[in-house]
């Protein structure tokens, strides 16, 4: 029963996204036509709804399909319908009473062997202030995110320039058309300590070390030589001025102690 | 050469984080409180006559010797939490204490004058039933422990095993009490529920059964509880639903019965409902107990009996009565009893054991703390005075866990309050202004009444200040000419006042027990304690601060939410957390469980933020919700916005207020269970204040810190805790959004996972399974070299992501608890503190958790002031804050802001309770202690007479220069 549903729910969704192409001809996020055309059915897809109401009691419609391709760099791609004369005007409403323009998702896993096994059950959802939505002239940006094993945990939209400042929105054909850009992100796995390239590093320096002697001494090992005579010469000289050396030790320790 | 500048710069740079506490230091601005635990097990030594040992054994595992004169521990041990180091019993023969911890697991022997191990012995696995002194002729030589198949006897000089043997039937018969009356004979008591008792006779030398019997004894359902043995070997066990007595010689052979002597024969009847307590006293194990014990029939009612001749005697009824023990000193046996005296007393008094006779002049008065609990537990200490009469001293346990120990006539002669060895949760809060500067303050307070009364009443105001400035400056010069020892100020509730920089605060600390403290920050005094009755055990605290100091003459106001842990119901508690009363603010019901709270920075007319309490259906319950209040509230409703987190279901979800105080769901973040679990969801602190917007890079340009206030971090672990496939999860949330703004895994870790959530970065420690070892990461978030908005931050329009850096390194230990430093403004440099499972804890600059630390050292990097990177992060015995003051089982650590902005106020707790303050960028803003005053001023005024006289001069150089 669950396989049927699945099975009829991806058709509806399938039969939706090829009378998109064919009424509009367009997609809108930026891909070039035939790269759409050539794409095979490999992956699945499912519906992205939104919802933005006067009453802000959310009552999600269907906005466009999502596509992803099974395989490994999780591509996703988004057909979408134009907005309606009626919902435009809705929008831009809701958009003048500071309401909410919200989008959902199910829960789904984005691995193709695993759709089959799992039906999804309940929502992810996310919103933006239609204000701001209007105010861009639907250019948002969707971000699904997964977990490590692929799982839809979280939908993010924002929309760019995202403040509100009510500039009117004159324009219908601004309205008309989402420019949305999609794409899915996996978390990225988080760093180790690097003991490799640091022991690595030491032991370049190490080598260097070993290399080049000279160059590594330190300071007075280089210039010994130098200072033991002038060491030598200045024990010499404080021996014979036996008196003044002294004062001045004492001065010193002296200034030592004070602080 | 790099590499010689790179050393360098490492070595300056921890010239320059380095500090640590000068001997003269100590104990200067720090103070340690060590606590023990609720006492499940106390004895006195009685070995000689001076002796002022206490041993205790608590319920937090940990055996201790308390100084009976003072209250202070003489020495403590504290073993692992939970079963594994439970004490079971604890016994103590001369200079010996023996110990049976972890279910029977090791039997250790104390020498109790220094807390030394004498020996230990590893027992055999089985669970601890019973453990006993076994005396052989006046000698106690041996410790018998009872296990559920097997009994053992060791020796007690070495701990060596005499003999262990199995229990015949132990899988039937449940075995529970060991008797020996010191005449070569061990009994071990068992029985099989509701059918018969079983005696087994052991003897000693070489642990053969001597005799075996069972008797019928059909209404039996515990051994351990109803009954005793007394008197040269009589089983006497007590029944409630029969009303009986039942005795049993354990040593004659004819007897096949249990003797029955009703209640009702002795004028006895046990209180519905209520399990009779036979308590009986053997005060030497080697030989026979006394004839006389005790025993309640109800909470507040014993009689004391003596078995003669087969017969059962009452020799004093003590109705009403709550606690009655037996004490030993010498040949003679006394007994104890508190009775009731009125509503806040109770009197204690002695009577003999042997004819139930009151000694003369032996009443103790003991007054009920009318903001503690009722006495549960009494201990009681008796001595032999010169004259040969008996003296004692007693020690009382309360139900809010406060140990009193009084002698006579009712002197305290310590309190200890074991309730601060379990703190849940803490606040600080300021100290309110003295009583002249209040009368400033309030003079701008009231309304105007005329110019004249106005002039008038500022003028004696400033004398008043005038005043109190002249006696601060008396005091002062006073002060001064005594030696520094001898000046002590006692804390007092009615002497507290706020410091110049408010580096006192009041710390108020909630206990699992449900007591609250109020602890002057400086001292460690506790100035106020509330016991909070009827809390279950286990239930989730919330402390708020609702309203702080500033805001005179309005008090003060914590609010504490109390959440039941099953039902999830709470209930509010507002008090005044400087004095402790309890505000007659008349609190919202609470009918639903509560989800969430969050303290909103709307205020109402008395200057109280608002609290939010949202039920499980999503309603808000606004605290306090006055007229006012509401108003604001639907005003500012669109931008309230919460969060709840359902860890079972894995699901994030956010909501919006809406006008009529409902909410609306807004986003949702579902994380599967199947994969990860979420461990812990935290946001970044209410009053943390970040000074800089952004960092100064090595080419002078700036870059800029993501500041999202409404950022949370959640952490999960993973469900598949194999080593190769377990992780870490963190992501980091837009509270107001649902926004993901940063997810990552660590791979091959495990939690336990600690971390600080705090101005633009995360740092947090996990177990690297791969590699079995305790690593930090740190996760820095920035904006990029541009700001989106610079004025004001919105998690509604800042569209784009942050960039994040992130860095990982390893740690040298383990660790418990990790929080990092708050100051006023921000301005100083953060540390981490880090509270080790040794005790220490460390602080650990902040600045080695940058991941910005670079690989390879650049001129930029050393403009930068970055350390190069190292994997291993280095711990240096300077930066343990406590030195020698080692925290035991460290729980929490928390910080608060003072008036310096170097200065940092640190609380400890766990077992014991450590406050400090730490100085991470040293003490830029206060003089040293050796600051050479007289050599400035000198300097100062040299000078001044120097340019004095030297334009002097040069003014007559000047005129007779003119006249040439």
């Amino acid at each position: 029963m669950a396989t049927i549903r699945v099975f009829s729910l991806i058709l509806s969704v399938l039969s939706i996204i090829t009378l998109l192409w064919t009424q509009s001809g367009e997609c809108n996020n930026g891909r070039r036509l035939g790269d759409a055309v050539d794409t095979d059915f490999s992956g699945f897809s499912v519906p992205l709804e939104h919802s933005f109401e006067i009453d802000d009691v959310p009552r999600f419609r269907l906005r466009g399909a999502l596509q992803f391709r099974g395989g490994r760099e999780n591509g996703v791609y988004l057909a979408q319908n134009q907005l309606s004369e009626k919902d435009r005007n809705t929008m831009k409403d809701v958009a003048a009473v500071d309401g909410l323009y919200r989008i959902r998702v199910p829960r789904v896993s984005l691995q193709v062997d695993r759709q089959t096994e799992k039906q999804s059950e309940g929502y992810i959802t996310a919103f933006v202030r239609a204000c701001s939505l209007v105010e861009s002239h639907l250019s948002d940006v969707i971000t699904l995110h997964t977990d490590v094993s692929g799982n839809v945990i979280g939908i993010s939209i924002v929309t760019i320039p995202g403040s509100c400042r009510g500039i009117e929105v004159e324009d219908e054909v601004d309205l008309e058309v989402f420019n949305t850009t999609i794409s899915v992100v996996a978390p990225v796995t988080a760093p180790v300590p690097e003991t490799a390239p640091y022991i690595e590093r030491m032991d370049q320096e190490m080598e260097k070390k070993g290399k080049n002697p000279q160059e590594q001494k330190s300071f007075f090992a280089k210039y010994w030589m130098y200072i033991v005579p002038l060491v030598l010469f200045l024990m010499m000289s404080g021996a014979q001025d036996q008196s003044g050396g002294g004062g001045g030790a004492g001065g010193g320790a002296g200034n030592g102690g004070g602080r | 050469m790099a590499w010689l500048v790179v050393r360098l710069a490492i070595s300056l740079s921890l010239l320059y984080t380095a500090s640590a506490v000068f001997e003269d230091q100590v104990g200067k601005f720090d103070w340690r409180e060590q606590f023990i635990g609720k006492v499940r097990f106390a004895l006195f030594d009685t070995h000689s006559q001076a002796s002022k040992k206490l041993l205790v054994a608590t319920d937090k595992n940990v055996f201790a010797s308390l100084n009976s004169r003072t209250g202070d521990l003489f020495w403590r041990h504290v073993d692992k939490t939970g079963p594994e180091g439970h004490i079971d019993a604890l016994l103590m023969y001369g200079q010996d204490a023996v110990v049976v911890v972890g279910n029977g697991r090791l039997l250790r022997s104390w020498e109790t004058t220094v807390g030394g191990l004498k020996w230990e012995a590893v027992l055999d696995t089985g669970s601890f039933q019973a453990a006993a002194l076994i005396g052989v002729q006046d000698f106690v030589k041996y410790v018998a422990v009872l296990k559920k198949s097997a009994i053992s006897l060791h020796d007690l000089s070495s701990g060596s095993q005499i003999w262990v043997e199995n229990l015949p039937d132990s899988d039937t018969v449940q075995y529970q009490t060991i008797y020996s009356g010191g005449n070569g004979l061990v009994f071990v008591l068992g029985f099989v529920p509701s059918s018969h008792i079983v005696i087994v006779e052991y003897k000693i030398e070489d642990g053969e059964i001597m005799k075996k019997k069972s008797v019928e004894a059909a209404w039996m359902s515990s051994l351990e509880n109803s009954c005793a043995v007394i008197s040269s070997g009589n089983l006497l066990c007590v029944d409630q639903t029969t009303q009986s007595l039942y005795t049993l010689p354990l040593q004659s052979a004819e007897h096949t019965e249990m003797r029955q002597i009703h209640l009702q024969t002795l004028d006895l009847e046990v209180a519905s409902g209520f399990q009779p307590v036979l308590t009986s006293t053997q005060p030497n194990p080697a030989q026979p107990p006394l004839a006389e014990f005790f025993l309640q029939l109800s909470p507040d009612h014993h009689i004391l009996l003596q078995l003669k001749d087969d017969l059962i005697a009452p020799l004093r009824d003590f109705n009403p009565s709550y606690l009655a023990a037996f004490a030993t000193s010498g040949e003679k046996t006394v007994a104890a009893v508190m009775t009731p005296k009125n509503d806040t007393a109770c009197s204690i008094n002695l009577f003999s054991a042997d004819t139930g006779r009151r000694h003369l002049d032996t009443t103790i008065i003991y007054h009920m703390d009318p903001n503690g609990g009722k006495p549960n537990r009494l201990y009681v200490h008796a001595f032999l005075k010169k004259d040969d009469s008996v003296g004692y001293r007693v020690m009382v346990q309360t139900e809010d866990l406060t140990l009193t120990f009084l002698q006579q006539p009712g002197r305290v002669v310590w309190m200890r309050e074991e309730a601060l060895a379990d703190v849940v949760t803490m606040e600080m809060v300021d100290l309110p202004l003295t009583g002249t500067q209040a009368e400033l303050e309030g003079e701008f307070g009231k309304k105007a009444d005329g110019l004249l009364p106005m002039v008038l009443k500022r003028l004696s105001s400033q004398f008043i200040l005038l005043q109190a400035w002249m006696a601060h400056l008396w005091k002062l010069f006073y002060d001064a000419r005594k030696p520094r020892s001898s000046v002590k100020n006692e804390v007092t509730i009615d002497t507290l006042s706020r410091d110049e920089f408010n580096l006192q605060k009041m710390m108020v600390m909630v206990t699992a027990s449900g007591k609250l403290f109020g602890i002057d920050s400086k001292s460690g005094t506790v100035l106020w304690k509330q016991y909070l009755e009827d809390i279950k055990p286990d239930s989730i605290f919330k402390l708020i601060v609702q309203r702080t100091t500033a805001h005179f003459p309005h008090p003060p106001q914590c609010t504490l939410l109390i959440k039941d842990k099953d039902t999830g119901l709470g209930s509010l508690y507002v008090f005044n957390p400087i004095f402790g009363k309890k505000s007659h603010i008349s609190v919202p019901a609470l009918p639903r469980p509560v989800l969430q709270t969050l303290l909103l920075p709307v205020i109402d007319q008395d200057y109280a933020k608002v609290l939010l309490l949202i039920d499980d259906q999503y309603k808000v319950t606004a605290f306090p919700s006055t007229k006012n209040v509401l108003q604001q509230l639907q005003d500012t409703a669109s931008s309230v916005f919460f969060y709840l987190v359902d860890s079972s279901q894995g699901k994030l979800s956010g909501f919006r207020l809406r006008m009529d105080l409902s909410t609306e769901l807004i986003w949702e973040v579902v994380i599967p269970t199947e994969v990860q679990k979420i461990v812990a969801v935290k946001g970044k602190r209410a009053n943390e204040h970040v000074h800089s917007q952004g960092r100064v890079m090595g080419d002078r340009s700036v870059l800029y810190k993501y500041l999202n206030p409404n950022l949370l971090a959640v952490i999960t672990e993973s469900t598949d805790i194999h080593q190769e496939r377990s992780f870490v999860g963190i992501f980091l949330i837009d509270g107001v959004t649902g926004r993901i703004v940063h997810e990552a895994v660590q791979r091959k870790a495990r939690g336990p996972v600690h971390f600080v959530h705090s101005e633009n970065w995360l740092v947090y420690v996990y177990w690297n399974s791969k590699f079995r070892r305790n690593e930090f990461s740190v996760l820095e978030l920035f904006e990029g070299a541009e700001l989106y908005n610079s004025t004001v931050f919105s998690s509604l329009d800042r569209p784009h992501p942050p960039q994040v850096l992130q860095q990982s390194y390893i740690f040298p230990a383990p660790i418990s608890t990790l929080e990092a430093t708050l100051t006023e403004k921000g301005i100083t440099s953060r540390h981490l503190l880090v509270g080790l499972p040794s005790g220490s804890i460390l602080s650990l600059p902040k600045m080695f958790l940058d991941p910005r630390r670079p690989e390879l050292i650049s001129e930029q990097s050393r403009e930068e002031n970055l350390i190069p990177y190292a994997p291993e992060m280095p711990i240096r015995t300077e930066w343990f804050i406590n030195y020698n003051q080692t925290v035991s089982r460290v729980r929490g650590i928390y910080t608060a802001p003072s008036g310096l902005e170097s200065t940092c106020l640190v609380v400890v707790y766990g077992l014991d309770i450590y406050q400090t303050r730490v100085f991470p960028s040293k003490q830029f803003d206060v003089l040293k202690d050796d600051y050479d005053y007289v050599l400035i001023s000198s300097v100062l005024f040299g000078l001044f007479f120097a340019t004095m006289i030297s334009k002097r001069l040069a003014e007559v150089k000047l005129l007779n220069r003119a006249w040439r």
